[in-house]
């Protein structure tokens, strides 16, 4: 349970920033992580009037503020056609509706979850994510950085990503995934997200030939499924996540060659 | 702390603890329908909407709730009356502790999609858990509904 002595709204990001400073404060996002902790701090700070709840069309990206909720995104037609769907594929699995209006893009992604869908997501389409402190950070990198005391306003998608895949597979509906995949391919080459290894989602560069075949994407899976490293916990074994991710990865790429 | 919300199109002013959670302001503002399951954002029995929205009330802060409008059931009877009665002629409800939270959540999918198909439907309520009827019972009387509403997709359990 998570308990605390006071609940305050910053009216600026400076000043969400200097209560973030102090060890005994805690930034919310949707609170329904935080909330199933046992954990007592000083202060909560919610960044819900810093105006952090929009999505913003740059021409070239998309700019995602912390506070969208992922039904949001689950829901945002031109995020949709940006990702041929991938962005309602990843999310719509994660608990329910009411789940979803609470989760923001800023707790699923500062918190960088072994589990997180939005997280392998994000990965495969080289997103970059704004920290109020620390400025623009790939989240290539920032997903392996240790949690620093910043504040997450923004995560920034291109438009234009390529063709886009995403597949999870869960043992039963609404739980978490056993595991993740998310395959874009674009001009820069393709890239493979594998998540909820259990451990957090790590990128994969694919070296692929011109035409996505059958065989072409059976072999990509199986060289991505021997690159990443796996682990058991109740959900699954490290073997059994091995055999779907050569699985997924081999449907992933399938998926964007239909989308040609 | 002080909170001001709008409650069942009723302004409110309260004073209250910084942690307490929205489930507990509310039955502690007389709305019962509002049930205290999983308490892990995972069951759906404590759906209220807040702007219209449905969320879990175990996981918002009654604070994070001040300068917004929320409702329970209590204060939407007439729109969920149109519907529940096609509920309970299926025998979707047996024990009946998930209807409140199934019935605001199906209140919000009519909102958004007034004539969804089985599997909007199903996809809207995936958050709701029912351990007595398996669903089937749920779905069949929101179809009841919406075909003698007059929508065209025929149930294929009729």
């Amino acid at each position: 349970m998570l308990t605390f002595r006071q609940y305050l709204r910053p009216q600026t990001l400076d000043e969400a920033y200097a209560l973030c400073q102090k060890r005994a404060n805690l930034v919310l996002g949707g609170m329904l992580w935080l909330k199933m902790q046992n954990r007592t701090v000083d202060t909560v700070i919610d960044l819900c009037d810093l105006g952090l709840d929009q999505v913003e069309d740059l021409g070239e990206e998309w700019r995602i503020g912390a506070m969208v909720s992922l039904r949001t995104l689950e829901t945002h037609p031109g995020l949709a056609a940006s990702t041929h769907g991938a962005m309602a594929d990843c999310l719509c699995h994660i608990v329910g509706v009411q789940f979803r209006n609470l989760a923001t893009v800023g707790g699923s992604i500062y918190g960088r979850f072994g589990f997180s869908d939005p997280l392998t997501l994000f990965l495969a389409l080289e997103a970059v994510v704004e920290l109020h402190h620390a400025g623009d950070v790939p989240l290539a990198d920032f997903v392996n950085q240790p949690y620093e005391r910043d504040i997450l306003t923004h995560v920034r998608l291109p438009k234009h990503p390529g063709r886009v895949a995403y597949l999870a597979q869960r043992n039963t509906a609404t739980d978490f995934p056993v595991l993740t995949c998310a395959v874009a391919v674009g001009e820069s080459g393709a890239r493979c997200a594998i998540g909820a290894r259990p451990m957090k989602a790590c990128l994969v560069k694919l070296d692929l030939p011109e035409s996505i075949t059958p065989e072409t994407a059976a072999a990509a899976g199986d060289r991505v499924a021997e690159q990443v490293t796996f682990g058991s916990n109740l959900r699954a074994g490290a073997d059994y996540r091995r055999a779907i991710c050569r699985v997924l990865v081999r449907r992933a790429l399938l998926g964007c060659k239909e989308e040609e | 702390m002080e909170i001001r919300l709008t409650l069942n199109g009723r302004q409110l002013r309260a004073e209250i603890e910084p942690a307490l959670l929205l489930i507990d302001f509310l039955r502690a503002q007389g709305c019962l329908s509002v049930k205290r399951g999983c308490e892990t954002a995972n069951c759906g029995l404590c759906t209220v909407l807040m702007d219209g929205v449905p969320v879990l009330s175990c996981s918002v802060l009654a604070a994070r709730a001040s300068g917004h409008s929320v409702q329970t059931l209590e204060g939407l009877q007439e729109e969920a009356e149109e519907f529940v009665g096609f509920i309970a002629d299926q025998g979707a409800e047996q024990c009946g502790f998930c209807n409140p939270g199934y019935v605001m959540n199906t209140i919000a999918l009519l909102r958004e999609n007034p004539n969804p198909t089985d599997d909007e439907i199903r996809a809207y309520l995936a958050g709701n858990l029912c351990r007595c009827s398996g669903y089937e019972g749920q779905l069949r009387g929101i179809r009841a509904f919406l075909n003698a509403r007059g929508t065209k997709e025929v149930n294929p359990h009729a």
